[in-house]
């Protein structure tokens, strides 16, 4: 069984964004890079596949500048065998030319699954990874919660608005990975010295310009000083009478 | 006259989501802006009859797509027959819910036009007759207008934002069928099964009114206090990320970052900290209660109101006071 995960490296959730002087980017200089988490959901379930059937191989593909290596570095560590950086520049792609771009490389390619984060926490875009399963006129279940393989086929589950889809593919198969498909592992000491000594293959691929740019960025409404109404159950009717006469939230 | 103005609706079982009125009318909207026809595309197996009622929002022509296949939606089929109607209908605009459905269809049709798409959208606006959308990105740590190089342009809009408009009766749309083909063979990833929720279960993204509990919760015999409050202001039950890892709620029922985004009328955070996580995903509630129990807890910077509080004597006392002024 041949697995890619498409894996791209984002701002730690904890980042605080900075607008850039252009206001059309964001600054960055004090970002601290990791793995985009919903990939790290991708990656896990990856191993454990490869784990369960005692074979085959995983291998990440990341499009990114040079510094996506570490997040690379981070999915090796925690068991990926090999994988593949297509580089490019720093500047903004928008979701087709990385789909477009992934998918040049992964024509030439053997793979039964081939698996994405739901979305990166970095454009939100949600994207990708159909965007892959159209180019390349693969099936795709995305953000997925379960994912069974029998019989050459994979069954996956997906949540929907008040309950919950589970969809029969054939294979080669496209998923994209939700939080609660699984607990992704901490890489151990020797998965993080392993890691370090594998190779990560370079290729270059002419990438599309954007068909969709940034205008304008600006930081949300910041919310007006809330009010503390006061402490403790005493406090409740004066909280009740300003959400029925103030906000008339209710 | 331009290019139309299409949308792709969302209903279940003959009833159409809350959010495809919203669509509609924003749809209408933004038609009006640039002078040209709302399209809606109606897929489903008995549909025809629901269908004229998007005329009562703003749509000028319905398109119904009946087949027995797409009775509920499968990412092949309604992909196919997506596209076969914008070829027919040739949009300049294309606009879809950013639903589990609309989320899952958007980027495939996309690609497959070679388009790009804006996700999850908060705002429309027309700007010399091209569209503009403004949606967040880094968790909702920055809003950002995207401006299209591609056509149609197609937008995913975030459910709860955008308002429906007051249905008019005396206002109608033309209906016509479109031809599609479709058998088992154009699918390559079939429903096997469809597990529906807690029946009359409003979802947490079109929920008006949410009521949230985090670690300070301490078990999960505890939220039902918080179920009490909900079933008294017609709410649904919401968690932190703690809560969920600890196994108490579903993960449905997350909110944030790595959870569902709302914005319901009223969001009450009952024991959640107000982690930047936490708050990407319901900072964009219209109004935010919170009680804790911890005077410099986070969530009190971004709350309308707070009470610091122990929640267990809090929240019983709020659900008394708003059953009160419920009944009258
Ligand atoms: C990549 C990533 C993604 C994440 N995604 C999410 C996400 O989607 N959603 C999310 O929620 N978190 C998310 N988190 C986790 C987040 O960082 C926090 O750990 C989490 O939100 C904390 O949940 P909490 O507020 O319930 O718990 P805590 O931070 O432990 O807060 C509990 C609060 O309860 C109060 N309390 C305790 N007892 C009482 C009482 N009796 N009465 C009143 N108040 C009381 C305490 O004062 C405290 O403020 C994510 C983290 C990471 C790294
Ligand atoms: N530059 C990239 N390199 C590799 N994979 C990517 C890249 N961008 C996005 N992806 C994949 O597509 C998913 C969805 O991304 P997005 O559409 O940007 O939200 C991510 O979770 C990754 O799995």
């Amino acid at each position: 069984m041949n697995i890619v995960v498409c894996a791209k490296q984002v701002p730690d959730t904890e980042t605080r964004i900075k607008i850039a002087g252009d206001k059309k980017s964001i600054e960055t200089a004090d970002i601290n890079w990791i793995l985009n988490p919903y990939d790290e959901f991708a990656v896990e379930e990856a191993l454990q596949i490869k784990e369960k059937l005692g074979a085959g191989k995983v291998t990440i593909l990341s499009l990114g500048p040079e510094r996506s290596v570490s997040a690379i570095r981070s999915a090796l560590a925690m068991g990926a065998d090999d994988a593949i950086l297509i580089k490019t520049s720093d500047e903004y792609h928008d979701s087709l030319s990385t789909a477009k771009a992934l998918a040049e490389v992964l024509k030439d390619m053997e793979f039964d699954l081939l698996l994405f984060g739901k979305q990166a926490v970095d454009d939100d875009n949600l994207q990708v990874g159909p965007m892959v399963a159209e180019l390349l006129g693969l099936p795709c279940v995305t953000s997925i919660i379960e994912l069974d393989l029998q019989d050459g086929k994979a069954v996956a589950r997906r949540e929907i608005e008040g309950g919950a889809e589970v969809v029969k593919t054939q294979m080669p198969a496209v998923f994209t990975a939700d939080k609660g498909l699984n607990e992704p592992r901490y890489p151990a000491l020797r998965g993080i010295m392993m890691a370090k000594k594998k190779t990560i293959d370079e290729k270059e691929v002419a990438i599309d310009d954007s068909r969709i740019s940034i205008v304008n960025i600006e930081y949300p409404p910041s919310r007006k000083a809330g009010k503390i109404v006061g402490e403790g159950a005493d406090a409740v009717p004066e909280l009740v009478k300003l959400l029925r006469d103030e906000a008339k939230a209710i | 006259m331009s290019k139309p103005v299409f949308v792709i609706t969302e209903q279940r079982e003959g009833t159409f989501r809350k959010v495809t009125y919203e669509i509609v009318s924003e749809a209408r909207r933004i038609a009006d802006k640039l002078g040209s026809e709302v399209v809606a595309l109606v897929p489903g197996n008995a549909v025809s009859e629901i269908a004229q009622e998007l005329g009562q929002y703003g749509a000028d022509k319905i398109l119904v797509a009946e087949n027995d296949i797409l009775a509920h939606y499968i990412t092949d089929a309604y992909r196919k027959v997506a596209l076969e109607a914008i070829k027919q209908v040739d949009p300049d605009v294309i606009l879809i819910a950013a639903t589990a459905q609309g989320k899952d269809l958007a980027p495939r049709i996309a690609a497959g036009l070679g388009v790009a798409l804006a996700t999850d959208c908060t705002g429309l606006e027309v700007d010399d007759g091209k569209i503009k959308a403004r949606r967040p990105m880094y968790a909702n740590k920055i809003l950002a207008d995207h401006a299209f190089e591609s056509s149609p342009q197609i937008a995913s809009l975030r459910p709860n934002i955008f308002p429906a408009q007051e249905s008019d009766a005396g206002k109608s749309a033309s209906v016509e069928t479109l031809d599609i083909s479709l058998s088992d063979d154009d699918l390559k990833a079939k429903l096997k099964e469809l597990v529906a929720g807690a029946a009359g279960k409003v979802d947490l993204t079109e929920a008006d009114i949410i009521v949230s509990g985090g670690r300070g919760m301490k078990s999960p015999e505890n939220y039902k206090i918080l179920e009490d409050l909900a079933d008294v202001v017609g709410g649904v039950v919401g968690a932190s990320r703690a809560a969920v890892d600890a196994g108490w709620r579903p993960h449905a029922e997350q909110v944030g970052q790595t959870g569902k985004v709302v914005s319901p009328q009223l969001y009450i955070a009952c024991g959640i900290s107000g982690s930047i996580q936490h708050l990407a995903g319901m900072s964009s509630s219209k109004c935010i209660v919170a009680i804790n129990k911890d005077p410099e807890a986070p969530i009190f910077e971004k709350a309308d109101y707070g009470i610091v509080g122990d929640l267990f004597e809090v929240v019983p006392r709020l659900t008394e006071e708003l059953k009160k002024v419920v009944d009258k």
